[in-house]
């Protein structure tokens, strides 16, 4: 008897002790999930009163779609979880100036104080042609802005389109997913803008899409069960995009309007193997 | 021909030194109708009147014999067996009872490729659904029978052989040692294979038709007691260098490896024959590539992988009149086999695809077999067996690659396979008879179900699985009429096969081609019915003492709702052959051919045949040296070197003109 007491008092001496350990173990964990997880520091802008950490997912800008993030922090280095903003991406040519399709900014879902929209360069910067991204904010009702210039690289493979329409007006088209393409049936988005002036590009509503995927490395065979984009929010167009293997694909592309007349791009067949817009993937 | 014929044929005889004897056929009533029920391809040679292929043949060329078998040819060795006109998806085919998977998508490695002849002593094949013991199956069954020794007193034998063939340079060579003792016997043996191109008549070289294959087996056998055994065998079977005339692509290895160990009891009681268990494991790896063709619009590797584990427990009793086989019986299979293409364009990623998804199979089967001898003339045979078949496509990249055709698709899909078969057979006089009828059922095979882009260079379509078709079902009805009278014996037979919801691949106008150079995509998909028909006539005339002249035609005929005839129909064939035989001797010429052949099916790629007769002979004699034995076999396939292609030959590739071949056995 006077054994199985002691054992039961052991028992919980060592259930007790475990406890704190888990407690004191458990401390130290941010409860506050990292905001930032998955991204890298692209470039850091500053003005006086403020730095502004500029994140993307492989830390560059690159032409294309480029989903960006940014967090304020001030002189303490303390984030600003309560600033409203906006950016304008401007390019500087030898001769002129223009900027690019660019989202609204809004906060980050489920996040306190990380800044996110998206940015499509429709071209990469160059020794004598540059990037500059101002972002203008407001912190309780007080108004800032930083500007600087930024690094646009060229991708390895085509994921924009800049055109003309046979209706007159300039298109961008740019792809969004699969960012990371599978041997499956794969969510396509797309953005999709018109070019009103230099200096303002509007999302483009009620278009289509029409994709047709092909191998030009293997007899420029194609995939089935692929399926056109429309409009799933503004601008943005979602479909679906079927790859039966890895390597080289060439997503042909035709824009069609809302009365489905083809603005741009040809169909593919045996004599054109190819549309005049498309964009490539490599996996 | 006739004087040529006369000339062979008179000279064989000289150099026989006649030794007159008749040997005296077996009188068995059962044995001769379990005989007529399966059809047995003995391999080992008893005696040297038992003459079939030479003995230095291919597994493959020993098949071709059979009446029941087709073997479809793409190249020089490993080709496929077609049962009752139909292909290895719709049969079983089983080495010792033992389960296989090929590992090639492409059918390049049937079963039957991974063992060698020194490994078997029989084949047993039966139609439809009769005693299939090894599975459910559509076609029939082809079991290969472990050849080994048995206990008894201590000794120990050997073989050494040798053989040359002059139309592809074959060189074979292989030794095999077996040792008895009353509480144990081993064997073991080891053959090589050595090929280079063949010739077609004419002397036209066919090229990539070489190949290099080795292969080993042993197998021992411990008494623990009287009625109380235990048994455990090896294969391994490694092919280099196949070539495949027929294919777009060659094998650079082909290798499996397959064990089992089996525990037998007999004499358990009165009414208990005879408990056998075996567990088994085999393992296939196949290489396909095309790295020795010159010209190809894309490089590409296709390797794949097979495995399977499984076991048998077979029961088998008697009570009174009734003599009853109970089996239980399941399989795991592993199969997975990739794609990858090189781009032409320097720079660019490889292609990768699953061609099979990573397939597993669980199979678990029961069986039940009951012989009623009613009376001695008559026998009722009644067997049903229920299995149940699951697939699981277990590869997450395959997975996706097949939601692309079929989005809503589940991962696993479970069947359940009947089957059922009733047989009488009667004996009155010098006539025996036999009639049965079965109902039979299978799951589409990994390819059928699952494959994905699997190129077929006969129709030039790309053919991609369905894993949501329906069991594929059968009911057919065999019979045979034999006439057994000393000197005269002949048997016609034939097996009607109704197959409901049959399985094969039809083109899609809306899919785009993945091979360079295809000509579509078919999708496997069901047709509500087909009928196949197999008849053949075999005769046998002794028609003066030791002289014997044998005979067999044979026809097929095959044809589905919107498919019209069916690919790879066998046209009316026939073979012919006189032979001298004693005891020592046996001289034999024979003529084999086939009709014009038009029951084609075009959009399999098929195209008419013209008829053909070849011509063979050859000269077996046994020389016996003290307690030794030579035996020389010297003779020649195609004398007249005819160039003919036949129905079985995939894209029509010409069959091996004139090839003098000579056999060396030496028994010790």
């Amino acid at each position: 008897m006077k054994i199985n007491k002691l054992a039961y008092i052991c028992f919980i001496t060592i259930l007790a002790s475990f406890s704190i350990i888990s407690c004191s173990k458990d401390k130290p964990v941010d409860i506050i999930p990292n905001e930032l997880e998955g991204l890298k520091l692209a470039t850091t802008i500053q003005n006086d009163d403020h730095k502004i950490e500029v994140y993307t997912a492989s830390g560059k800008f690159q032409t294309g779609y480029n989903e960006i993030f940014f967090q304020i922090k001030d002189k303490s280095a303390t984030l600003v979880n309560n600033a409203t903003a906006s950016w304008t991406p401007t390019m500087t040519m030898m001769s002129m100036s223009h900027s690019c399709p660019a989202s609204e900014v809004t906060k980050k879902d489920g996040a306190q104080s990380t800044y996110t929209g998206y940015i499509i360069f429709q071209m990469a910067s160059n020794d004598m042609e540059y990037w500059e991204l101002s972002i203008d904010y407001t912190i309780n009702g007080t108004g800032y802005s930083v500007k600087d210039k930024i690094q646009v690289d060229a991708t390895a493979k085509r994921v924009s389109e800049s055109f003309q329409g046979s209706d007159g007006k300039r298109y961008i088209l740019a792809l969004v997913e699969p960012s990371e393409p599978k041997v499956a049936v794969n969510d396509m988005t797309a953005a999709l803008y018109q070019m009103e002036s230099m200096m303002k590009f509007i999302p483009v509503e009620n278009y289509k899409i029409i994709i047709d995927p092909r191998m030009p490395g293997m007899g420029n065979h194609g995939s089935p069960n692929n399926v056109n984009l429309t409009q799933a929010s503004k601008g943005i167009y979602q479909g679906k995009l079927s790859l039966t293997m890895t390597g080289y694909w060439k997503i042909n592309l035709q824009l069609a309007d809302a009365e489905d007349n083809i603005l741009k791009g040809e169909a593919v067949t045996a004599e054109n193997e190819s549309s005049s817009i498309y964009f490539e993937i490599e996996f | 021909m006739f004087r040529l014929f006369t000339a062979l044929f008179s000279s064989g005889v000289y150099i026989c030194n006649i030794q007159a004897q008749t040997d005296s056929m077996p009188e068995n009533i059962d044995s001769l109708l379990s005989y007529q029920l399966e059809e047995t391809i003995i391999i080992e040679k008893k005696s040297i009147s038992d003459k079939t292929e030479r003995p230095l043949a291919t597994l493959d060329q020993y098949l071709e014999k059979s009446g029941a078998i087709n073997m479809i040819r793409r190249g020089g060795y490993a080709w496929e067996p077609y049962i009752n006109g139909m292909g290895t998806e719709r049969s079983v085919i089983t080495v010792d009872g033992m389960r296989i998977y090929g590992a090639c998508t492409d059918k390049m490695d049937p079963v039957t490729s991974y063992v060698e002849i020194t490994n078997l002593s029989k084949a047993n094949i039966q139609h439809g659904q009769s005693g299939s013991t090894g599975g459910s199956t559509i076609a029939g069954t082809l079991d290969l029978t472990r050849k080994k020794s048995t206990y008894g007193t201590k000794s120990l034998s050997g073989t050494a052989f040798t053989g040359f063939e002059t139309n592809n340079l074959q060189k074979i060579m292989g030794t095999g040692i077996s040792f008895s003792h009353p509480k144990a016997f081993t064997d073991i043996n080891f053959t090589y294979r050595d090929a280079e191109n063949y010739k077609a008549g004419g002397k036209k070289e066919i090229l990539y038709s070489q190949f290099t294959k080795y292969n080993m087996s042993a197998i021992a056998g411990y008494r623990i007691s009287a009625h109380q055994e235990l048994e455990v065998s090896l294969i391994y079977d490694h092919a280099k260098d196949v070539g495949y005339p027929a294919l777009p692509m060659d094998v650079s290895t082909a290798k499996a490896f397959i064990g089992s160990v089996e525990y037998i009891q007999h004499h358990i009681t009165d009414k208990l024959d005879r408990w056998e268990t075996k567990i088994y494991y085999n393992d296939v790896t196949h290489i396909m590539d095309d790295t020795k063709r010159p010209v190809v619009p894309i490089r590409m590797d296709m390797p794949g992988w097979s495995k399977t584990a499984g076991f048998y427990s077979l029961l088998e009793g008697k009570k009174s009149r009734h003599f009853w086989k109970a089996n239980l019986s399941g399989h795991h299979n592993q199969s997975l086999a990739e794609m990858t293409m090189f781009s032409n364009n320097p720079g660019e990623k490889d292609m990768f695809m699953l061609t099979w998804p990573g397939v597993h199979t669980n199979y678990a089967d029961a069986f039940a077999e009951d012989i009623f001898k009613i009376s001695d003339r008559l026998k009722l045979t009644f067997n049903a067996g229920l299995a149940v078949h699951n697939n699981i496509v277990k590869d997450e990249f395959g997975f996706n690659s097949l939601k692309i055709f079929y989005p809503d698709m589940q991962r696993s899909k479970t069947r359940f396979l009947k089957r059922l078969s009733t047989n009488l057979q009667y004996q009155k006089d010098n006539w025996y008879y036999t009639a049965g009828v079965a109902y039979g059922e299978r799951a589409p095979g990994v390819s059928e179900g699952y494959g994905f882009y699997l190129f077929n260079s006969f129709d030039r379509f790309d053919y991609i699985g369905n894993p949501e078709m329906k069991n594929e079902k059968s009911v057919s009805a065999t019979g045979s009429v034999m006439f057994y009278k000393g000197k005269f014996n002949t048997k016609l037979s034939g097996s009607y096969f109704y197959l409901l919801d049959y399985i094969i691949g039809r083109p899609d106008v809306s899919l785009s081609v993945m091979t360079i150079g295809a000509s579509g995509v078919k999708i496997y998909e069901q047709v509500p019915y087909a009928h196949i028909v197999n008849t053949s006539l075999d005769i046998n005339y002794e028609l003066i003492s030791n002289l014997t002249w044998t005979a067999r035609l044979s026809y097929r005929n095959g044809n589905g709702s919107n498919i019209g005839n069916l690919p790879l129909t066998q046209p009316f064939s026939y073979n012919s052959g006189i032979s001298y035989q004693n005891k020592i001797c046996d001289i034999d010429i024979s003529i084999q051919g086939a009709a014009r052949h038009k029951k084609i099916n075009p959009a399999f790629g098929e195209s008419e045949l013209a008829a053909y007769t070849i011509l063979n002979v050859f000269l077996d004699r046994k020389f016996l040296l003290n307690d030794n034995t030579l035996r020389l076999r010297a003779g020649a396939d195609n004398l007249l070197d005819k160039k003919y292609s036949t129905f079985a030959d995939w894209n029509r590739i010409p069959r091996m003109g004139r090839n003098f071949y000579f056999n060396l056995i030496w028994s010790f």
